[in-house]
Formats: structure tokens, C-alpha cells, sequence
């Protein structure tokens, strides 16, 4: 049986020498927990299922550190990589498949030019092209609205704070799109993507749980992998995702970069539960 | 020396650092080494992306490397090089080498596409490719399409995926494995060191 993924995710600060993994912010000042290959190391041995690196400077000259984390990493762990973070291009995705990746991640590029998407799909394969959706909830708060966002093709979502619909952030979420996330998912399915990170920008960093009205509206109207992310704070945030969503994968970074909880414990948890992992 | 074979689809560096890691001699080889095949102890045919794609860029190899499997050669394929060894697939036109009877076809409708991710294996029957292998290990799969040999006696090991699939073929000294040894962590760097041990007949 097809288990449920848990899949840590590395922010990658890239100015630094092999770069840093960032924890979070702690009275003003960036925390780091470790050097990406080494922590790579051992979320494997943890268990991870696969690692997402996201290079957070997103800036050309960082592109080779990041090759070169990947190589490091590839070359000691056997678990799916993926890189994402200012992956712009066809060789940008190259140089990052040459150091080791199995998949890349693109979201404003994608965004941008959505043939990119197709392009990735076609040259590296179904399998190697994810696209990441930066989701954001926009309540729709009168009839007036609901009526416009109807209109204007949003697929409108019953969430337990209100009808809502969902707005694709790009930039690292610094700007806004218009585009409708639920929609893009379908049309990055049909562009060749052979999976998609979802992540509710409503919910990153809060440690309030994923949101699950997202997770399922994907979940409902596309028919590849989705990877829940943005929220998780505790594994029974984890079992929620499972129980009530048809995610394939839960991502999660600051859980396990603080050593709250082991992807071990998690893992075991979850297997109490029912939920069906590898451990 | 064990080798892999170079034919330009993907990199193979995972397959390469991990075979490394339990065997000392495995070579990479491209069309420019390809004589170097007629030493190999063993051979590991590759294949990410799409089977048309895979299929014409293997052509070249394709005659050498039946003749190593005729003369007794073990060989793996691995994901698409496992498909190849079939004698085509729903996802192109290509003909594949047609050394296991059979086709490969799209997933069924009643599941996700594609099978991304960690299932574990229903052994059909020991062999020594899974030896120590058991239904509690996982493995990574990444695919769209799914191996039909006409002989069922083939799989040696299946996966559950809406349905029975072929997860791992036989046909005496060739083996093809549906997931990615090379990404399944500690269990695949198992399979990796069986097939070496298979190559070089221990």
C-alpha cells in the first residue's frame, strides 16, 4: 500500500559557505539549524521520505552553492531530492537535475511564463516537474462578491471562517497574482506537473495546522500527488492532513529543525493512528 | 565492473554513487565506451522521463547489450529500463527491445498520477535479486505506465496500486524493477548490492 510522505523542508540561506539552513527568527535575529547536507544526513536516517531544499536568497550567484549542497547531499543520501527557489528556467532546472535533484520545484516562473511548466514536464519528465502554489484565502463577505467571484471563474470554497476563494502569491508571497489558486493547479496538471506543493500562506508560520479547505479543494479537482504545506505544528496536525484530505505528502521545516518532535515520533504517531507510513 | 549505461536520458548520479557504495567497480558508459560492455560482469540499464524518448536514445546500445544478456550477462533495468525490456508502451510508438513478452500500459483511472512514492512489495517468488527482502520494506516509485508481461510467472514481486502491478521481472539473467533502488534508501542500496553480488556470481 502507497504510504503517506514526510517530507522536511530546507530553507536554504545560500550566502554563507554550503550554505545554512534557516530554523526562524528569534528576537530579531535569523537562527540557522545546520548545514543543509548534514541535516539532509539525518533527517534521512530520521526517516524522511524525501527532501524539498528551497533556496530562500533565490539570487544568481547562489545558484552554484546550491548545485553544489545538492551534490553533497546526493552523494550521501538515497531519498528523492527536489530544489526549488529561483528556478527560472529550462537550465536553471538543468543544473540542478546535473548536481543531483530528481525534481524541481517552480512557482513564480511558472507564474510568469506558464509554459515553463510544460517545458519542464516534456524535457525532465512528468515526474521531475512539481509546481509550488503559494495560496492565500480571500473571504468573500456579501452576496455582491460572491456573485463577482463567480463571474470572474473563481472556484469558490466553503471553509469553516467563511466562502472564500484562493489567491496564487508569487515573489516568496511578497505580490499578488489575481490568479486563482484552485484553477492553476488544474491547468499546471494539464501543462505536465507531475505534482504539487501547496502551501496556505494564511497558515505558514503560524503552527495552527495545514488548511484543510485548500488541501481538499486541490485534492478534489486534480488527479496527481498533492503535497500539503504551511501550518504544521504538531504531528496531530499531521493526522488531520491524512484524515480528513486526500494529500499525498505533508511538508513541514520548523517542527523538525527545532527538534520538537523526531520525524521518527511523528511517524509513529501517525502509524497509531492509522495512518498509513514507512517506518 | 558493473556498468551503467550512459545514453543521455537523465543523470545517473544516484545510481552511480549508490551502486558505489556496495560495489567498488561500477563504470559509467557511454556510446564512446560501448566495446568496454563485452567486459561488463553485469549491466544496469537506466530510464527516466518518456518511453519513446528512452527507446530511441537506447538504440545504439541495444544490440551489444542483448548479446551480453544472451551470453549470460546479468542485466537490471531500472524504471523506463525496466519498460525497454517490453515489447512497447501505450505512452508512445517506440518499439521497446521486446526481451520480456509483453506491454507496458497507462496506471488505472482510479488512482493518482503518477504512483509517487513509498509502497512495499508482494514477493511472488524467492529469487536472489530480493533476497532478504520481505513485505515490510518500502521502496520509491515514480510512474505513469506499468510493465504486462504475457507471462505472468515473470513478476517476481508485485505492488498494490489499484490493482496487483508488476513491481520486479525476471527472465533468467535479466531482472527489471519498477521502482528506484537507488532512491529507496537503505532497502534499495540492498537490491543494488544482490544484483552485484548476482554479477559477479556470489
Amino acid at each position: 500500500m502507497l504510504t503517506k510522505r514526510i517530507i522536511p523542508c530546507l530553507d536554504c540561506d545560500l550566502a554563507l559557505p554550503e550554505g545554512r539552513v534557516v530554523k526562524g527568527i528569534e528576537f530579531q535575529r535569523i537562527t540557522y539549524a545546520g548545514i543543509p547536507w548534514e541535516l539532509a544526513r539525518e533527517y534521512d536516517k530520521q526517516g524522511a521520505d524525501e527532501l524539498v531544499f528551497l533556496d530562500i536568497t533565490a539570487s544568481h550567484e547562489r545558484r552554484e552553492t546550491m548545485a553544489h549542497v545538492i551534490a553533497k547531499t546526493a552523494s550521501n543520501v538515497f531519498i528523492p531530492l527536489t530544489v526549488g527557489g529561483g528556478i527560472r528556467s529550462v537550465e536553471d532546472a538543468r543544473r540542478m537535475f546535473n548536481a543531483g535533484a530528481d525534481k524541481v520545484s517552480i512557482n513564480t516562473a511558472a507564474l510568469l511564463r506558464h509554459e515553463l511548466v510544460n517545458d519542464v514536464a516534456r524535457i525532465f519528465g512528468s515526474q521531475a516537474c512539481v509546481v509550488a502554489i503559494d495560496a492565500k484565502r480571500r473571504y468573500l463577505q456579501n452576496a455582491a462578491e460572491v456573485k463577482a467571484a463567480t463571474e470572474a471563474g473563481r472556484a469558490l470554497i466553503e471553509t469553516p471562517e467563511g466562502a472564500c476563494w484562493f489567491e496564487c502569491s508569487y515573489y516568496g508571497g511578497r505580490k499578488f497574482t489575481g490568479v486563482d489558486a484552485v484553477q492553476w493547479s488544474k491547468e499546471v496538471e494539464e501543462r505536465g506537473a507531475g505534482e504539487i506543493l501547496l502551501t496556505s500562506m494564511d497558515r505558514d508560520g503560524t503552527k495552527d495546522g495545514f488548511d484543510l479547505a485548500l488541501t481538499q479543494a486541490v485534492c478534489d479537482r486534480v488527479n496527481i500527488p498533492v503535497i500539503a504545506s504551511g501550518g504544521c505544528g504538531l504531528p496531530v496536525h499531521m493526522k488531520a492532513v491524512f484524515e480528513r484530505t486526500d494529500a499525498s505528502a505533508a511538508l513541514a521545516a520548523s517542527i523538525f529543525h527545532y527538534k520538537e518532535y523526531t520525524i521518527q515520533e511523528v511517524k509513529r504517531y501517525l502509524r497509531e493512528n492509522e495512518v498509513h507510513v514507512r517506518v | 565492473m558493473i556498468a551503467i549505461i550512459d545514453y543521455g536520458i537523465g543523470n545517473l548520479f544516484s545510481i552511480y554513487n549508490g551502486l558505489k557504495r556496495v560495489y567498488d567497480q561500477p563504470l559509467l558508459v557511454t556510446l564512446d565506451g560501448v566495446a568496454s560492455l563485452k567486459d561488463a560482469a553485469g549491466i544496469i540499464v537506466p530510464g527516466v522521463g518518456a518511453f519513446d524518448d528512452c527507446a530511441r536514445s537506447f538504440r545504439p546500445f541495444a544490440a551489444i547489450v542483448i548479446e551480453c544478456i544472451e551470453s549470460g550477462v546479468p542485466v537490471l533495468g531500472i524504471c523506463v529500463g525496466m519498460q525497454l525490456l517490453f515489447e512497447g508502451s501505450e505512452e508512445g510508438s517506440e518499439t521497446g527491445l521486446g526481451l520480456i513478452p509483453g506491454s507496458v500500459v497507462r496506471l488505472p483511472k482510479t488512482v493518482r498520477v503518477p504512483h509517487m512514492g513509498w509502497n512495499n512489495l508482494a514477493i511472488q517468488r524467492p529469487t536472489q535479486l530480493l533476497d532478504g527482502i520481505t513485505e515490510r520494506d518500502y521502496f520509491y516509485f515514480v510512474h505513469s505506465y506499468h510493465c504486462v508481461p504475457r507471462d505472468a510467472a515473470r513478476v517476481i514481486a508485485s505492488v498494490d496500486y489499484g490493482g496487483a502491478l508488476a513491481a520486479a521481472v525476471q527472465r533468467d539473467n535479466l531482472f527489471g524493477v519498477q521502482f528506484h533502488p537507488e532512491k529507496s534508501s537503505k532497502k534499495g542500496l540492498h537490491i543494488l548490492r544482490n544484483f552485484a553480488a548476482i554479477a559477479q556470481g556470489t
